[in-house]
């Protein structure tokens, strides 16, 4: 039935681009919220046991047969799929608010779509070749939705975004390669069974450090971190919304997690670097976003910082630090989403991202103020909100993991998230009303819903936490 | 590997090279010969399909396309363009010293050498792998070809259109 997550976008496209002139336009946004919607509820009511059933194409082949591969949907890949409809539909809700045009949400709504499929195909495949594939639909998507307004601007973070995937794919083909050679196939079983007999050749230890960096890049860790925050400022506000919601984290950590699981083990030294690489993510991130004028400029530093956290979280292994991490993966999608949903409506109605030209906007913006108090307290990690249980869940996992000194670090690194977030939130929200502000309105709904329904998520999560560790966390990071 | 290889290899690397120093004309045009050598290498080396490939897609079409795009573009004047002609030359210098670094302490260690290569898939014809267990990277082609389309309209649609409008 997985399979359905890719055809199911790929058909919506066809039918988008079937000759109904204005009609299609009208459809285009509705239609990606319709698929995204879906998959969200078939990922929350379904039993596991429908993700083992075959899907049948009319003519009675089997989807399984036709393509020579089966789809499993673990408990991780449910996570995934969720954060990526949730993400999906609310950056749909956002075009709506802030694109003007119906041509420019057309072409939005259909790159979405297919964005969606894409990062679908990611979640899915269980093999090298494919996942590349997939990542690679995933890149072209993003390039052209980053510049799909022009500008200099966009042109320059789409270049720069293209540029370092380029990169970033030559290292993962070169993997790739390297591993085909140790394994003779490209299956994650069969060179996941390779790198046991033969993981301590260099041949495959340069394959696994190729690969790593290829997805270092992409997720965007320091020291590959240079296009992001220029990808992520330069996007129109719905596209940053998807890029920082859930394309570098699947394209990036999430296939991280699911390579180092499946693929190239838990080995001493892919465990030290994945440690060091977070840790110095989580600072490195945080210092940057400390000297941002620019509020997305700012949030994308932020994303290095907590993509740190869930790159640490994988470095202690099965477990607490495994579940913590895919916690933090999907709680972060989520008020890291709700922070450029926020950073949207402050844009649109002001008509600036500058942090120095707003002030005391929570005054005249209630419900966005409030929410981005909300994104804010759980991104600093502050109880009882997600990030706190997610956090804490990644500090005690290195800590079991017998790496008490990178616990304490992360810990002591949080207090510089609460730093940077309380500084934009003096600047942006509270304090003095800016002359500038002085008439600005709240959002239209477009832009109240989303934020709404992520803050709730936020709250709903972090309230339900000790009753999610019971009955789901564990089984994902024991693993899945 | 036998001499010819060799010199091949030689010749890649020095047209590879040149391509990186050279103008934009004549980096597309670098970048094909690399292409037309490569796919000669391909050959050699046992690899026909992957050749042909190369030579079609890579050395024909993509040098087209980027001819192409080139010739929509505006001339630098002289000043602007010895500028930045400097810059390119130096640009690559530490890139090229650090490939040859990695490329001549790969050969002094038995990196390669270590593991024998497993012959799994590659057993089979291209057309059986290509229609068979690849069937799915199929899909991800037809989705990229929509990609593609959509950015070729992002980008390049709404200019003619202001180009009319003026």
């Amino acid at each position: 039935m997985g399979a359905l997550l890719v055809l199911l976008p790929l058909l919506g496209v066809v039918l988008l681009n079937l000759p109904l002139g204005k009609l299609a336009e009208k459809l285009a946004l509705p239609l990606g919220g319709v698929l995204c919607l879906a998959q969200a509820a078939v990922i929350l009511a379904a039993p596991a046991s429908f993700w083992d059933q075959a899907l049948f194409l009319p003519g009675g082949v089997s989807v399984a047969e036709l393509f020579h591969a089966s789809f499993p949907v673990d408990s991780l890949a449910r996570v995934m799929f969720l954060s990526i409809a949730t993400v999906g539909f609310c950056s749909g809700l956002v075009a709506k608010y802030t694109m003007a045009d119906e041509q420019t949400q057309f072409r939005f709504a259909n790159l979405l779509i297919l964005a969606l499929a894409g990062l679908n195909g990611i979640i899915l495949v269980r093999d090298l070749l494919g996942l590349y594939v997939f990542l690679e639909i995933t890149a072209v998507a993003s390039f052209v939705l980053i510049a799909l307004e022009r500008g200099k601007a966009a042109f320059d973070g789409a270049f720069k975004y293209l540029v370092l995937s380029a990169v970033a794919t030559a290292m993962i083909v070169a993997g790739l390669a390297l591993l085909f050679i140790v394994a003779g196939s490209t299956s994650f079983d069969a060179v996941a069974e390779a790198l046991k007999t033969s993981g301590s050749s260099q041949l495959a230890l340069a394959a696994v450090a190729f690969f790593l960096c290829g997805l270092a890049i992409k997720a965007g860790l320091v020291p590959f971190h240079g296009w992001l925050p220029t990808a992520y400022a330069s996007a129109p506000s719905a596209v940053s919304v998807l890029l920082a919601g859930i394309v570098t984290k699947t394209s990036g950590v999430y296939t991280l997690i699911r390579l180092v699981d499946a693929v190239f083990g838990y080995g001493p030294a892919v465990r030290q670097v994945l440690l060091v690489g977070g840790l110095v993510s989580i600072v490195v991130g945080a210092l940057g976003a400390l000297g941002q004028k620019d509020m997305k400029r700012m949030l994308a530093f932020s994303s290095i910082s907590q993509m740190g956290y869930v790159v640490l979280g994988l470095g202690a292994g099965p477990g607490l630090g495994l579940a913590g991490a895919i916690f933090h993966l999907f709680n972060h999608s989520i008020f890291k989403t709700l922070l450029f949903v926020n950073s949207a409506a402050v844009e649109q109605q002001s008509g600036t991202r500058d942090m120095d030209k707003l002030g005391g906007i929570s005054a005249k913006m209630p419900v966005t103020g409030t929410t981005s108090v909300l994104a804010m307290l759980s991104t600093a990690g502050i109880p009882p909100l997600s990030g706190f249980w997610s956090k804490l869940l990644i500090v005690a996992g290195v800590w079991q993991a017998g790496h008490p000194a990178f616990s304490a670090a992360a810990v002591i690194a949080s207090v510089l998230t609460l730093a940077y977030f309380l500084s934009m939130q003096r600047r942006v929200f509270f304090g003095k009303v800016a002359d500038s502000c002085a008439g600005l309105k709240e959002a239209s709904a477009w832009g109240l819903v989303p934020a709404l329904l992520l803050a709730a998520i936020t709250v709903g999560l972090g309230v339900t936490a000790p009753w999610l560790f019971q009955t789901f966390l564990l089984d994902v990071g024991s693993i899945l | 590997m036998t001499i010819a290889t060799y010199i091949l290899f030689a010749a890649i690397v020095v047209c590879a090279l040149w391509t990186v120093q050279a103008s934009i004309v004549r980096a597309a045009l670098g970048l094909a010969v690399v292409s037309v050598l490569l796919s000669v290498l391909m050959f050699q080396m046992g690899a026909p399909l992957a050749g042909v490939f190369e030579l079609s897609v890579c050395a024909g079409l993509i040098t087209v396309v980027f001819v192409s795009t080139i010739s929509m573009t505006a001339r630098l004047d002289a000043e602007a363009s010895k500028a930045l002609r400097a810059v390119r030359a130096k640009r690559f210098r530490p890139a090229i010293v650090a490939v040859a670094c990695i490329g001549a302490l790969l050969w002094i260690s038995s990196y390669a050498r270590d593991v024998s290569p497993v012959i799994g898939e590659t057993a089979e014809t291209v057309r059986e792998v290509l229609w068979g267990p690849r069937r799915l990277d199929l899909v991800g082609q037809i989705i990229m070809i929509f990609v593609g389309v959509f950015g070729v309209v992002v980008l390049f649609k709404e200019k003619r259109e202001k180009e009319i409008g003026r």
